[in-house]
C-alpha cells in the first residue's frame, strides 16, 4: 500500500475551495506568506539563559512576573512551558553525550505562516496578520481549546482558573509595539543578541550567513524556515533540534492542509447520499412489491388449482352418485317385478292383484 | 427473568430503591461539581492543563458518547431505507438512546467549554468553516434535532395527537436519509479532528484513515449497543416487551451477523492503516502491545465470536460479544484522545482525570438512565401502541 496521503487528500481537496472560499491564512492551498512580514531569530548558541526576555515579556503584557525569580537557578531544574501567566519561558537542555554544555532555548508561539490554531478554530478567532504576528480575538472565543490541543509546539496556554471569561493566552509578537516601530520586548531585553528581530526574509539570510561562516558551531538547518509551512520565529542550534524539545520529524506540509483536506468529503456526502439512499429505498420497495405480487400470484394459483380439483371431485361424486342411484333404481325395479311375479304365481283365490306387498 | 421493579416500574411505591439511591447520590454530587466548575473554573474541577487541554469530558462524554449513540442511524437506515422490516422493534429504543446520548453529549460539552453560552457563535457571530469542529458542531446540532423529531412519534402516540403523529410519520424516509448523512459526516469528522496532530498522537492510532476508522467503528458500535441495550431492556422492562423471546433472539442473531461483517471491514481498514504508513515495526513496542490488545482483543475477537454465535445460534454468546465491542470502542476513543495522545511526554506531564471529572461523567450516564426509564415507562418505545400498529 503506497497511497500518498497528499495525493488522496489533494484530490478530494479540489472541491473544498469552492465550498469554503478563500480564507486567508487557513486556506490549505500552499500559502507562500505575506511579503515583507517580520519575524524573530533565536540563536540558541548565543543564549545564556538569563531569562531577561521572560521578565520583559511579563511587563509589557501586564502579567505577573515569572513565578521563579530570575536570580533563582532552580527555574532550570524542571522543563517549564508557556502558560496563561507566562507567554515565554527559557529552558535548559543538556544534550546526551555529557561533554557538550547546556543549551538554552526560548519557548513561545512560533507564529506559523499557516497557523494550525487558526485553521481549527470554529469561530475564526485567530488571524494571521500581513505583518507576521498571529493574533487572537477573545471576543468570539467559545473556549473549546481545539487550538491549544492542535498547536504542534504546545505553545498556547488557557486561563483554566477563570470561570466566566477564560482566554487563550499566547505570545502576540508584541504586535502593538511592532505597529509603533518598536521591537518585541524580548528582543529588546536580550543582552547577548541571541534574539534578532527583523523582516523574516532578511533573518533567513542572517541565519544562513551564520551557518556558512561557522559551520562547526551549528547544525546546518534553520528551524522554522520550512517546518509545517514555516514559522515567524526561526531557531539556530548547535545540537539536534529534537534535543531542544522541538518536534522531531516535523514535515514541510502545513498542518491545516492535513486537517481541512478531509472536509472536502462533506459536500461529496451531501451530494451523493440522497440519490444513492433513495435508490436503495426504491430497490427495497420494489423487492417488497415484487414479492407481494409473487405471493398474490401464488395464492391465486393455489386457489384456482384447489377450485378445479374440487370441481373434479364434485363431478366425480355426482357421477358416481348418479350411477349408484341408477343401479339402485334398476335393482328396486327388478326386485319389485320379481316380487310381483312371485306374488301372482302364488296367489290363492280371493287375493286381489292390487294388494300391496309388505316387505 | 423477572422485571426488576427497582428500575422499571412506574407506579411502584418504592422510591428508595438501591438504584435510585446510588444514581441519586451521583446526580446530586454531579450537580454540585458543575456548580463548582462554573463558580471557580475548569482549573478547580479538572486535571486539564495547557499541555492536555482535552480530558475525560471530551474523550468520553463527546468522543465515546457519540459513537455509543450510533444505534439510531444504523437501525433506522436498515429498517426504513434497506427494507429490513423485521428489525422495526429495535428502532424506537435505538432512536431514544441516540437522542438521549446526543443530548448528554451537548450537556457534557457545555460543562467543558470555557464559555458555553457562546455555543451558537460559530453560526451566528463568526463561522470558521476550515475547522473540523465547525462541521461537527453543525452536524451534531442538526442531528440532535433530527433525532428529536424521529423520537416524537412515540410521544405523540402517548399524548394521543394523531394528526401530528401522522405528519411526522410521513417524513420518516427524509429524516432517515438526513440522519444517515449527518451521522456519516460527524462520526468520521470526530476522527478527522486528530489529523492535525501527527506529532502528538501515536503513529499506530494516527492515520490518514482516522475518519474512516471512526465511521466504520461507529456502525459496529451502534449494532452492538442495540444488542446490549435490547438485552437490558428485555430483562428490566420485560412486562412491556411484546416480542417473544424466540423472535427477540432471532433479531439479536441478525444484528450480530451484520456486526460481525462490519467488524471485519473495520479490522481490515485498521490493517490498511498499518500498511499505509509501514508501521508494522511499532507493533513490537509497549504501545504496540496496547494497540494489539485493542485491535485483536476488541475488534478481531468479537468479529469471530459474533460469527460463531450466529452459526451456533447462541444469543447469549452474542450478547456477551456486544459488550466486548462496546468496551472496545470506549478503549479506542480513549486511546486516541487520552492514552496515545501526547504519548512522548514524561509521565508527570500526562493527563489523568480528576475524580470530579469522573464523577460528572458518571452523572451524565445516570441522567441518561433516568430519562430513558421515565420515557420507556410512559411512551410506546419497547412495544407498539395498539392504535398505531404498522405505521411508519
Amino acid at each position: 500500500m503506497t497511497i500518498s496521503r497528499r495525493g488522496f487528500l489533494g484530490g478530494l481537496a479540489a472541491g473544498t475551495g469552492v465550498l469554503l472560499g478563500k480564507s486567508g491564512a487557513s486556506a490549505h492551498e500552499h500559502f507562500a506568506g505575506y511579503a515583507g512580514r517580520v519575524g524573530l531569530l533565536h540563536d540558541t548558541t548565543l543564549c545564556i539563559g538569563c531569562r531577561s526576555c521572560e521578565a520583559a515579556c511579563s511587563t509589557v503584557n501586564h502579567l505577573p512576573p515569572p513565578a521563579v525569580p530570575l536570580s533563582d537557578p532552580s527555574a532550570f531544574e524542571k522543563k517549564r512551558r508557556t502558560t496563561d501567566k507566562q507567554l515565554t519561558v527559557v529552558n535548559r537542555y543538556v544534550p546526551a553525550g555529557g561533554k557538550k554544555q547546556a543549551v538554552y532555548r526560548k519557548l513561545q508561539c512560533m507564529h506559523c505562516n499557516e497557523p494550525c490554531c487558526a485553521s481549527v478554530c470554529f469561530v475564526k478567532a485567530f488571524t494571521k496578520t500581513p505583518e507576521g504576528p498571529v493574533l487572537y480575538n477573545p471576543d468570539v472565543c467559545v473556549g473549546c481549546r481545539y487550538c491549544v490541543m492542535a498547536c504542534p509546539y504546545s505553545a498556547l496556554g488557557y486561563e483554566y482558573d477563570n470561570p466566566t471569561s477564560p482566554r487563550v493566552m499566547r505570545c502576540t509578537m508584541c504586535y502593538d509595539r511592532i505597529k509603533q516601530n518598536l521591537q518585541p520586548a524580548c528582543a529588546e531585553a536580550c543582552p547577548t543578541g541571541a534574539i534578532t528581530f527583523g523582516k523574516r526574509e532578511a533573518l533567513i539570510g542572517v541565519a544562513r550567513e551564520r551557518l556558512r561562516k561557522q559551520p562547526g558551531r551549528y547544525i546546518d538547518h534553520v528551524f522554522g524556515e520550512t517546518e509545517y509551512g514555516g514559522t515567524s520565529w526561526l531557531v539556530l542550534a548547535g545540537v539536534p533540534f529534537a534535543a531542544l524539545g522541538l518536534p522531531e520529524g516535523a514535515g514541510t506540509e502545513p498542518l491545516p492542509s492535513l486537517g481541512s483536506g478531509f472536509l472536502s468529503v462533506v459536500p461529496l456526502v451531501v451530494t451523493i447520499y440522497p440519490g444513492l439512499l433513495l435508490g436503495f429505498y426504491a430497490f427495497s420497495k420494489r423487492k417488497e412489491r415484487l414479492s407481494e405480487a409473487e405471493q398474490k400470484a401464488a395464492v391465486a394459483e393455489a386457489l384456482a388449482r384447489a377450485e378445479e380439483e374440487t370441481k373434479k371431485k364434485l363431478a366425480a361424486a355426482a357421477e358416481s352418485a348418479a350411477k349408484d342411484k341408477e343401479k339402485a333404481i334398476a335393482q328396486a325395479v327388478k326386485r319389485a317385478i320379481a316380487e310381483a311375479e312371485a306374488a301372482r304365481a302364488a296367489a290363492p283365490a280371493g287375493a286381489g292383484p292390487g294388494k300391496e306387498v309388505q316387505s | 427473568m423477572n422485571g426488576n421493579g427497582a428500575f422499571s416500574s412506574p407506579s411502584a411505591g418504592r422510591v428508595l430503591t438501591p438504584f435510585n439511591l446510588v444514581t441519586g447520590i451521583i446526580l446530586l454530587g454531579g450537580a454540585a461539581i458543575v456548580l463548582l466548575r462554573f463558580a471557580k473554573g475548569l482549573g478547580a474541577t479538572t486535571n486539564l492543563s495547557h499541555t492536555n487541554p482535552w480530558g475525560l469530558w471530551i474523550g468520553f462524554d463527546v468522543m465515546t458518547g457519540v459513537a455509543l449513540a450510533a444505534g439510531g442511524y444504523v437501525t433506522s437506515s436498515a429498517v426504513y431505507l434497506f427494507g429490513l422490516k423485521e428489525y422495526k422493534p429495535v428502532v424506537r429504543p435505538a432512536i431514544l438512546t441516540g437522542f438521549l446520548g446526543y443530548a448528554l453529549v451537548v450537556v457534557g460539552l457545555i460543562v467543558d467549554l470555557g464559555r458555553p453560552w457562546r455555543l451558537p457563535y460559530p453560526f451566528v457571530v463568526q463561522a470558521g468553516p476550515t475547522s473540523a469542529l465547525f462541521e461537527i458542531a453543525l452536524c451534531v446540532a442538526l442531528y440532535l434535532a433530527t433525532l428529536f423529531v424521529e423520537f416524537t412519534p412515540a410521544a405523540f402516540e402517548w399524548l394521543g395527537w394523531r394528526r401530528w403523529r401522522k405528519a411526522v410519520g410521513a417524513m420518516t424516509i427524509a429524516l432517515t436519509i438526513f440522519g444517515l448523512i449527518l451521522s456519516t459526516l460527524h462520526q468520521s469528522t470526530l476522527g478527522a479532528m486528530y489529523l492535525v496532530t501527527p506529532t502528538k498522537l501515536h503513529p499506530l492510532w494516527y492515520s490518514p484513515y482516522l475518519p474512516v476508522h471512526f465511521f466504520i467503528s461507529s456502525a459496529a458500535t451502534g449494532l452492538s449497543m442495540v444488542i446490549f441495550e435490547g438485552m437490558l431492556s428485555h430483562r428490566i422492562f420485560n412486562h412491556q416487551v411484546e416480542v417473544s423471546h424466540e423472535a427477540f433472539d432471532r433479531l439479536t442473531l441478525g444484528l450480530a451477523k451484520a456486526a460481525s461483517i462490519v467488524l471485519a471491514i473495520y479490522f481490515a481498514t485498521k490493517v490498511l492503516g498499518l500498511a499505509q504508513g509501514d508501521k508494522w515495526r511499532l507493533l513490537a513496542t509497549p504501545m504496540g502491545l496496547w494497540f494489539l490488545l485493542e485491535v485483536v482483543g476488541f475488534v478481531l475477537l468479537p468479529c469471530f465470536l459474533f460469527a460463531l454465535g450466529v452459526r451456533d445460534r447462541r444469543a447469549g454468546l452474542v450478547r456477551f460479544t456486544a459488550l466486548l465491542v462496546v468496551v472496545g470502542v470506549i478503549l479506542n476513543r480513549l486511546n486516541v484522545s487520552i492514552f496515545a495522545f501526547n504519548w512522548t511526554l514524561p509521565a508527570e506531564e500526562r493527563y489523568v482525570p480528576h475524580w470530579m471529572e469522573v464523577w460528572v461523567t458518571l452523572s451524565l450516564v445516570a441522567a441518561g438512565l433516568w430519562a430513558f426509564r421515565w420515557i420507556v415507562n410512559r411512551m410506546p418505545i419497547l412495544h407498539e401502541h395498539p392504535d398505531y400498529k404498522g405505521m411508519h
